[in-house]
């Protein structure tokens, strides 16, 4: 049975490892780091079923019932408490250090940065807005996400309506933008090219068409259609710029952040967006 | 005005017109004016209401129809019979004897009525269940219609949307928890030697409230604006914003809900009260602690998922703020306490519909390989493990939600660690084939393929449980994916196997055991081609819940589109083999598969309340193996004695003894 299992991981495990195109091309630094967590959970995963299934498939052969033995039992093992034992901790001790493994790419993943591009994500039914720092009075708000490569962007999501999701499969990070608060969440992007942003989150009959697009450049470039854009206001409900960067609207920067805007959200103005669903109600 | 004369003081006789027996006795004749009724005062109150307020339009659909959701069935159901002696007896009236004319099946009518038997209710269940399971299943059909191409239109968008809600609720509430309610509500009386259920009118009325929630999910597609479409979870802000058929989800959710609690309610103190003598709580077969353990869960956690229903009816009937996002004006909401509470009973839901299959496949793996269960003490105690650790790895469905980062961190380890009882159990399993002598007929092959299955959906799961990862394929079809490799080749692989089991001594008739084999091979090859893929699309970056999806992944939506549609086909095999092993299939002996536990001590339909005479449990439920061992015997305590352990008779009681 073991030469079976040890062929079964010969063949699977490659396969797995290598010949199957698990993600997209990777384009950020987090997706560098979830690629690697993915091969490691593969290599703990593929023996492990491995051997579930070697078990299962020699058992079938070997002690299947033959003809005449009808009425014949198995020998009565009730248990084996040193198997039983290792059967526990071994799994215990191996799940613990994946944890261990996890949290340190998650840390990674979602450090602070020093220079970090701030954008403001705004996401309503059906699309997604991206707003930039204002330069020289000016705000950029554009449906493309332009991003320079190399730089630590922090994302701010918000949302107008219900709640939609922000994922770009390249960058290999995601969040949710929720109605009523502001979100974090940190990309290094590591690779000129244009990659899809979906939306993730059900919210509503065009879910599945709420689409963007993010073209990462060169720095110079980046600089370069930032400056050829025209400013225009911000989308309707967007807080003044100086609110977001201040933190006065997310609480605390490590990670993504949830603040209840107690205080500090009413005065920038979001109760003014009106339409959002929630103020009519026809009394039914 | 003149007096007249005094005269005699006679009563006014009383001429009343009496109601046709039909329709004073309980029944679908009552049932039907009932419901009638119901709406009308439904109508009543609500107009009622609205006229005295002086809100306009008095009349409104939007507002009658959350009251007539709630009353119709109600009414429905006491029309149909369930409250009658309730009723009776709470008004202080004389109660009708207890004839037992409520109890037991004569003829296929007393299917279609309140009935009192365990066995009567359990077969209720069960074909309710598959009726729901194939209304599922063409629902998904619709589904992979839709992507089998990208940029086809054959269903609108909200169509879409409404159809894969419809379809992951209706198998979730009314197939996957009701049929092994139904499965054990058969099975475990029998099992512990009891007569029925403690509480057979209870019983009863939890099975009525089944249909009544089933009926309204299906009824959604007629109201104006679709069906409900925000999925099964139902996120605040979408479901409070949404047309009138999301009512429909909401209201029906709280009848399966009640429903199930009952059945909960009702199977915990059956099992604490009515085991028969003898039967210790480490002498139970593992289904019995599978479907406490599963009971356990339902009456904790089931009101959470009744709250945050609450909440969304409150907000949307009654203009309460509790999701209101957007603060100012009073209106302080929480959008994401929707999901604490949901997900406070949806995860404890995925064990709820994965327990009692856990138990089923125990019993079937013992008796096909002629072997005690491997670890049985480990085995009960890893049960309640996960009952425990259920409840403390709920957020681990909002790693990307936006909640308060730091609790993602003790969610990713109670998580992981709930890895290691149910590993516990597979590694149990294994050990309990090992060596045995295997009889590879249906029930065993699903149970097989369901140990296949289920270690890749547990291997996908503590994948998920790694946040990084999670952030990933979260929403995208790597979900989709775990969670049909769970519930599908999980779940309901074992209720195949336990359906191939039971069906036996449910209907007296044996199945036909070759169809049973195509019907496993054909379902375990294109569920793995249909679900496998999903893996990869969803790692690649293809969301969930989309009608629509980017070019590059058509292949392979084909390629799954066609392997669902013959796993589809698959369940016609299925349906055939049942339909007509029923109607005439070989007639079954009281105990085809020799097991040794009590339902397979009793003929095969049992008699109507199950044991003549109570049995006494001498020994565990598992002792293949040793020559003479029995679990019951059908004397009183007084005279059982305790039956010698193989080798060594002597006087002493027979110990679990452990042969290394």
């Amino acid at each position: 049975m073991l030469v079976i299992g040890l062929i079964g991981l010969a063949i699977l495990l490659p396969i797995s490892l290598l010949a199957i195109p698990w993600f997209s091309d990777k384009a950020s630094t987090q997706a560098g780091n979830i690629h690697t967590l993915y091969d490691v959970l593969l290599i703990v995963s593929v023996p492990m079923f491995v051997l579930v299934e070697t078990v299962v498939i020699y058992s079938m052969w070997k002690f299947r019932m033959r003809p005449g033995d009808e009425l014949k039992d198995g020998p009565p093992i009730h248990g084996n408490t040193r198997l039983e034992v290792m059967w526990t901790a071994l799994p215990a001790v191996l799940i613990l250090g994946l944890c261990g493994y996890a949290y340190g790419v998650l840390r990674s993943n979602e450090a602070n940065k020093k220079s970090a591009l701030t954008v403001t994500v705004t996401a309503r039914q059906f699309a997604f807005e991206f707003t930039y720092p204002p330069v020289g009075g000016k705000t950029v708000v554009s449906p493309v996400l332009y991003l320079p490569r190399g730089r630590p962007v922090v994302f701010k999501l918000r949302s107008l309506d219900v709640i939609h999701s922000f994922f770009v499969p390249e960058f290999s990070e995601k969040l949710d933008a929720v109605p009523g608060i502001t979100t974090t969440v940190r990309v290094t992007p590591t690779r000129a090219g244009s990659y899809p942003v979906e939306c993730t989150e059900l919210c509503g009959a065009g879910h599945g068409l709420m689409r963007a697009n993010v073209q990462v450049v060169t720095p110079a470039a980046f600089q370069a259609w930032l400056a050829a854009q025209k400013g225009t206001a911000p989308p309707v409900g967007t807080p003044p710029a100086n609110v977001i960067n201040s933190g006065a609207y997310s609480n605390g920067n490590s990670g993504s952040g949830n603040g209840l805007p107690a205080g500090g959200g009413s005065k920038s103005g979001t109760s003014s967006s009106s339409g959002s669903g929630y103020s009519s109600r026809s009394g039914g | 005005m003149a007096t007249a004369v005094a005269e005699p003081l006679t009563p006014r006789p009383r001429t009343r017109v009496p109601l046709p027996p039909k329709l004073r006795a309980p029944g679908w004749y009552r049932a039907a004016p009932f419901s009638v009724i119901g709406l009308g005062v439904a109508i009543g109150i609500d107009v009622g209401i609205r006229a005295a307020q002086h809100y306009h339009p008095v009349v409104s659909g939007n507002a009658i129809v959350p009251l007539a959701l709630i009353l119709v069935p109600l009414f429905f159901i006491v029309g149909i019979g369930c409250c009658d002696y309730w009723a009776y007896w709470a008004i202080g009236r004389r109660t009708r004897p207890e004839d037992h004319s409520t109890h037991g099946a004569y003829s296929w009518r007393d299917y279609f009525r309140v009935n009192t038997d365990h066995k009567v209710i359990g077969i209720q269940y069960t074909v309710t269940s598959f009726f729901f399971l194939l209304v599922g299943g063409l629902l998904a059909m619709l589904i992979r219609v839709q992507l089998a191409k990208p940029g086809m239109q054959f269903l609108t968008p909200e169509e879409y949307n409404g159809v894969f809600s419809v379809h992951a609720t209706l198998l979730i509430f009314l197939f996957v928890i009701p049929v092994f309610a139904g499965l054990a509500n058969f099975v475990l009386p029998l099992m512990i030697g009891a007569p029925d259920m403690a509480f057979p009118r209870l019983n009863a009325l939890s099975y009525w409230l089944l249909p009544m929630g089933g009926i309204m999910m299906l009824m959604s597609f007629l109201a104006p604006g679709g069906s409900f479409a925000s999925g099964w979870t139902a996120y605040a802000p979408l479901s409070t914003t949404m047309p009138l058929g999301q009512l429909f989800f909401t209201v029906g959710v709280q009848f399966a809900g009640f429903s199930s609690i009952f059945t909960a309610l009702n199977f915990l103190v059956t099992i604490i009260t009515m085991r028969a003598p003898g039967m210790s709580f480490f002498r139970m077969p593992l289904l019995v602690w599978a479907n406490f353990s599963t009971s356990l869960l339902v009456v904790i956690a089931t009101p959470f998922i009744a709250s945050s229903q609450f909440f969304v009816i409150l907000d949307r009937a009654l203009g309460f703020h509790f999701f209101d996002a957007f603060v100012g004006a009073g209106k302080n909401g929480n959008v994401l306490m929707y999901q604490h509470v949901f997900w406070f009973y949806s995860h404890p839901a995925v064990y709820i519909m994965m327990l009692p299959g856990f138990g089923i496949i125990s019993e079937i793996i013992a008796t096909k390989s002629r072997k005690p269960i491997f670890g049985y003490r480990m085995m009960a105690f890893s049960l309640l493990a996960i009952v425990m650790l259920g409840f403390t790895v709920w957020a681990h469905h909002m790693f990307v939600s936006g909640m308060q980062p730091w609790i993602r961190i003790p969610m990713m380890i109670t998580t992981a660690i709930i890895a290691i009882p149910t590993g516990i159990k597979i590694f149990s399993w294994l050990a309990t084939l090992w060596r045995g002598v295997l009889h590879l007929d249906t029930p065993m092959l699903f149970a097989l393929g369901f140990l296949t299955m289920f270690t890749l959906g547990g291997i996908s799961g503590v994948m998920l449980a790694m946040i990084p990862f999670d952030i990933h394929v979260s929403q995208t079809y790597f979900i989709v994916a775990h969670i049909h490799y769970v519930l599908f080749g999980g779940s309901l692989f074992t209720i195949f196997a336990g359906v191939y089991y039971w069906f036996p001594k449910m209907t007296g008739r044996m199945l036909d055991d070759r169809l049973g084999k195509l019907h496993f091979w054909l379902t375990f090859i294109f569920f793995n081609l249909t679900f496998g893929p999903m893996h990869i699309i969803g790692i690649q970056g293809m969301p969930r819940r989309v009608a629509e999806y980017a070019a590059k992944f058509e292949a392979w939506n084909l390629f799954i589109s066609i392997s669902a549609f013959i796993l589809g086909a698959s369940t016609l095999v299925f349906l055939y083999n049942i339909v007509s092993s029923w109607r005439g299939g070989p007639r079954a002996p009281g105990n085809p598969w020799r097991a040794l536990t009590l339902e397979w001590q009793v003929s095969s339909p049992p008699p109507v309340f199950n044991f003549d005479a109570v049995p006494t449990v001498v020994g565990g439920p598992y002792e293949y193996g040793v020559p003479g061992a029995v679990h019951g015997i059908f004397k009183p305590p007084t005279e059982a004695k305790p039956v010698a352990a193989g080798v060594g008779a002597g006087s002493d009681p027979p110990r679990q003894e452990r042969h290394e």
